[in-house]
C-alpha cells in the first residue's frame, strides 16, 4: 500500500462535467505520469462543490485549495508550480465572493427607486398563471366593489375624477369615453381591449399581458358594468403567443371562478370576454380598423363620426381602451379616483409605462409618475448612454411621434408638454439615439414602416407616404436636390390634413420633427453629400483618418470581409475593393477615425 | 373551482395571502424565474430546467418554484429572485443553467448570497 502526499479531486458534478472536467482529469493523470508523480499524488473525483458557474473545479488536498475555470492547458503549469515547487497558482484560485452588503439594495438603484408601480405592481411578483396569486394581491377587489356597491354613473364619475386618459396614445379622457358609450341607446354594447401593439420598439402591452393578465380582465369587467356591455373582445396580435396563452388561461380561470360569465360574484351582472387574434397589420391598432377586423372584414379604417361610442362593433355602441388603460382601472375603483388624481401633473394623472430601448444602458420596461422629466428617465432610470457616446435625441410615440433633442430633455412627461416639443406621448415606445444615429435615415426608417403598413384606402396616405419615402431614400443615397426639403414639407402638410385615419395623419411626424430639430443634417446630405453621423453608406468615404486613428485594430477585427489592413503601431487602411460598406468599422471605432 | 360569491372571494383572498407568504413549517423559500418573452428569449427556460433538476434532487418540500413575468430590466435577463424567510431577497441577473445551479446549491441550500451574479437586494 502506498501513501499519497497529496490528493487532487476533480469535481464530477453535472455542470463541471459539461464544461470539460473529464478531459481535465485525463490531462492531469497524463501530466502526473509524465512527471513521475503518479505514485505520490492521487487523482479522485468529488461530488459537486456548488460553484457550478466557476467550473471545471479542482481541489488540492491537504491544503484544500480550490481552482476554478480550468482548461487543459493550465494543467502543466499547475502541476509544476503547485505540486513540484509547492507554490499554489494564485491566478487560478476560486475567487471568493464579495460580501452580501456589496450588492446594492433595490431602493438604492435608480432604475427601481425612481419608478412608481401601479399598472406593473404585480410584475415579476406573482405567477401570472395563478388566479389565487392575483387575488392574494387584492385582485378583483375593484371589480367586486364596482359590481356590488356602485352604479354605472358612480363608476364613470370615479374614473372621471381620477383624470385617467387613454394610454394608447391619443390621451382622450377614459371617463368621458365611457360616459358617451353608456348614454348611447341600445341593449347590446361592447367593451374592447386594444392589444394590437405595433410601434417599432414598443413592448408595454405585451409585458403587462404576460405578467398580469387578470388586471386587464378586471379592468374590462368594470368598464363593461359602467357602459352596460355583456360581451368583450381583446384584440391581441398573434405575434404575442405567450400573452395570448396567458390571457386565455386567465379567462378560463375567471370563468370557472365566476369572475366572468353569468351572474358575476352573485351580482346579477353578466360579462364574457374572448381573445381575438390579429394578424399583425399595424393599421388594425386604429379603432375603426380594429373593429372591422373583429367583424371578419379586411382591417381598414372608416371615417368618424359616427364614433365607436355611438356605432362601433357591429354598429353597436362600443368602448375601446388600451391594455394599460384597463390595467389602471381596478386600482382606481379600489382606492378612489382622488387617490389616482393625486399623482402626476395638472392635466396628466397617474403613471405611464414606457418601453425604454435603443442606445441606453438599462433597456427595459419602466413605469413612472407623470411629470418626471425625460432626462430622469433616460439618465437615472436608463443609466445613460453606453460606451461613453453622446446623447442625440429620443424618439417618442413610434411612427406617429417625433424626436426630442438634448435641449428639451427637461420637459416633464405629460401629454401637453410632450406635444409642445413636437413629439407625442404615444403608447409608450421610447427609443434613445446616440450621436451615431443619422436623423434622415431614422425618418426614412419610419416612413418605410408607414408606407409598408398603409392600408391603401385613402390616396394621401397610400401615395403621399410612398413619395415621401422615395425622396428620403434619394437623400440618404446622396442624390438629394435642393427642393427636396420643401417638397417633403408640402407633402407632410397635405397628408396631415387629408388622410383618413390617425395612422396617415400622423405619418409625416417623424419627418417633420427631424426637420424641425435636425434640418442641418438634411442640408448636409443634400448640399455637401455628407452624412454627419456616417450611417448613410453611400455618403461615407470608408477612409481612415490617420491623424485620429489610435492604431488599436478594432476596425480590422470587426470587419466581416477582411477589407481592413492593420499592423501594430500603424494606422489601419481600408481596401475599397473588398469593402462591403456594412459600417461595422464605423460603429466600433472608438476614435471616430473612419470618414 | 366553484363559482365565487363576494364572501368566498374575501375568504379566498385571506387564504391565498397566507398560502403565498413565506411561513415556518410550510414554504420558507421561494424561487422565482422571470419568464416573460424577454426572459425566455434570453434563456430563462434553460435556467428553469436546471432549477427543476436541482429541486428534484434536493427533496425540499419547503422550497417553492414559480415562474413570473418580466421584472422590468430586460437587459439583465434572465432574472431569478430568491426569497428566504427572515432574510433579504436577492434578485439575480444574467443567469444561465450553471449560475442557477450554483445559486441553488450555495445560496438556497447553504445561505451564501452569490454576489457575483446579484443585481439587487430586496426588502
Amino acid at each position: 500500500m502506498s501513501t499519497y502526499r497529496a490528493e487532487i479531486s476533480v469535481c464530477s458534478g453535472k455542470a463541471c462535467r459539461e464544461s470539460g472536467s473529464h478531459n481535465l482529469k485525463e490531462a492531469l493523470e497524463k501530466e502526473l505520469l509524465r512527471k513521475g508523480l503518479n505514485n505520490e499524488i492521487r487523482v479522485t473525483e468529488t461530488q459537486c462543490n456548488g460553484f457550478c458557474a466557476q467550473g471545471p473545479l479542482l481541489k488540492v488536498e491537504p491544503e484544500g485549495t480550490l481552482y476554478q475555470k480550468l482548461k487543459e492547458e493550465d494543467i502543466p503549469k499547475l502541476v509544476e508550480e503547485h505540486l513540484v515547487k509547492g507554490e499554489p497558482v494564485k491566478r487560478l484560485f476560486l475567487k471568493p465572493a464579495a460580501p452580501p452588503e456589496s450588492v446594492p439594495a433595490m431602493e438604492d438603484i435608480p432604475f427601481y427607486s425612481k419608478q412608481m408601480l401601479i399598472v406593473l405592481k404585480n410584475r415579476g411578483v406573482i405567477d401570472p398563471e395563478s388566479l389565487e396569486e392575483y387575488i392574494a394581491r387584492d385582485g378583483y377587489v375593484g371589480a367586486s366593489k364596482a359590481l356590488l356597491n356602485m352604479t354605472s354613473e358612480q363608476i364613470i364619475q370615479e374614473v372621471k375624477t381620477s383624470g385617467l386618459r387613454g394610454r394608447g396614445g391619443a390621451g382622450f379622457s377614459t371617463g368621458l369615453k365611457w360616459e358617451f358609450a353608456s348614454k348611447s341607446p341600445g341593449d347590446v354594447k361592447y367593451a374592447l381591449c386594444n392589444a394590437d401593439e405595433g410601434d417599432p420598439g414598443a413592448f408595454m402591452d405585451r409585458s403587462v399581458l404576460e405578467a398580469d393578465p387578470h388586471a386587464v380582465l378586471e379592468g374590462m369587467v368594470i368598464a363593461a358594468k359602467a357602459i352596460g356591455a355583456h360581451q368583450g373582445y381583446i384584440y391581441c396580435r398573434a405575434e404575442y403567443p405567450l400573452a395570448v396563452k396567458r390571457l386565455n388561461l386567465a379567462i378560463q380561470q375567471a370563468k370557472e371562478a365566476g369572475l366572468l360569465g353569468r351572474d358575476i360574484l352573485g351580482s346579477g351582472f353578466d360579462f364574457d370576454v374572448e381573445v381575438y387574434q390579429g394578424a399583425g397589420a399595424f393599421v388594425c391598432g386604429e379603432e375603426t380598423a380594429l373593429m372591422q377586423s373583429i367583424e371578419g372584414k379586411r382591417g381598414m379604417p372608416r371615417p368618424r363620426p359616427p364614433f365607436p361610442a355611438q356605432q362601433g362593433l357591429w354598429k353597436k355602441p362600443t368602448v375601446l381602451n388600451n391594455v394599460e388603460t384597463y390595467a389602471n382601472v381596478p386600482q382606481i375603483i379600489q382606492n378612489g379616483g382622488a387617490w389616482y388624481a393625486g399623482i402626476g401633473t395638472a392635466t396628466s394623472k397617474g403613471t405611464k409605462v414606457f418601453a425604454l430601448t435603443g442606445a441606453v444602458n438599462n433597456i427595459g420596461l419602466v413605469e413612472v409618475p407623470m411629470g418626471i422629466t425625460l432626462r430622469e428617465i433616460i439618465f437615472d432610470i436608463g443609466g445613460g448612454i453606453p460606451k461613453k457616446r453622446k446623447f442625440k435625441a429620443v424618439q417618442l410615440g413610434g411612427p406617429s411621434g417625433g424626436c426630442v433633442p438634448e435641449r428639451y430633455l427637461d420637459t416633464p412627461v405629460d401629454y401637453e408638454s410632450i406635444a409642445k416639443v413636437g413629439a407625442i406621448m404615444g403608447s409608450g415606445g421610447m427609443i434613445v439615439m446616440n450621436d451615431q444615429t443619422c436623423m434622415v435615415d431614422m425618418a426614412r426608417f419610419f416612413m418605410d414602416f408607414i408606407q409598408d403598413e398603409s392600408c391603401g384606402k385613402c390616396t394621401p396616405c397610400r401615395e403621399g407616404t410612398r413619395r415621401m419615402l422615395e425622396i428620403l431614400e434619394k437623400i440618404t443615397q446622396g442624390r438629394g436636390e435642393p427642393e427636396d426639403i420643401d417638397v417633403l414639407e408640402e407633402l407632410s402638410d397635405m397628408i396631415r390634413n387629408s388622410a383618413l385615419c390617425g395612422l396617415g395623419q400622423t405619418g409625416p411626424n417623424p419627418v417633420l420633427s427631424t426637420l424641425q430639430y435636425f434640418r442641418d443634417e438634411y442640408e448636409a446630405h443634400i448640399y455637401e453629400k455628407r452624412c454627419p453621423a456616417r450611417r448613410c453608406a453611400a455618403l461615407v468615404k470608408f477612409e481612415v483618418n490617420a491623424d485620429l486613428c489610435t492604431k488599436c485594430g478594432i476596425c480590422s477585427r470587426s470587419c466581416p470581409s477582411g477589407a481592413i489592413e492593420w499592423k501594430k503601431r500603424e494606422p489601419a487602411v481600408i481596401v475599397k475593393e473588398k469593402c462591403v460598406k456594412c459600417l461595422s468599422c464605423i460603429t466600433n471605432c472608438p476614435a471616430d477615425a473612419i470618414l | 373551482m366553484p363559482k365565487l360569491t363576494i364572501d368566498d372571494l374575501k375568504k379566498l383572498r385571506e387564504s391565498a395571502k397566507k398560502a403565498t407568504a413565506l411561513r415556518e413549517g410550510e414554504t420558507t423559500i421561494k424561487i422565482t424565474v422571470h419568464m416573460g418573452t424577454c426572459g425566455i428569449a434570453a434563456g430563462a427556460r434553460e435556467v428553469m430546467d436546471a432549477l427543476l433538476e436541482e429541486m428534484a434532487q434536493a427533496e425540499r418540500p419547503d422550497i417553492r418554484v414559480i415562474n413570473s413575468g418580466c421584472m422590468g430590466m430586460c437587459s439583465s435577463e434572465p432574472n431569478v429572485t430568491v426569497e428566504m424567510l427572515g432574510k433579504e431577497g436577492v434578485l439575480y441577473k444574467h443567469m444561465d443553467k450553471n449560475k442557477m445551479r450554483q445559486v441553488f446549491k450555495r445560496h438556497v441550500l447553504l445561505g451564501e448570497v452569490q454576489t457575483d451574479f446579484a443585481l439587487a437586494r430586496m426588502k
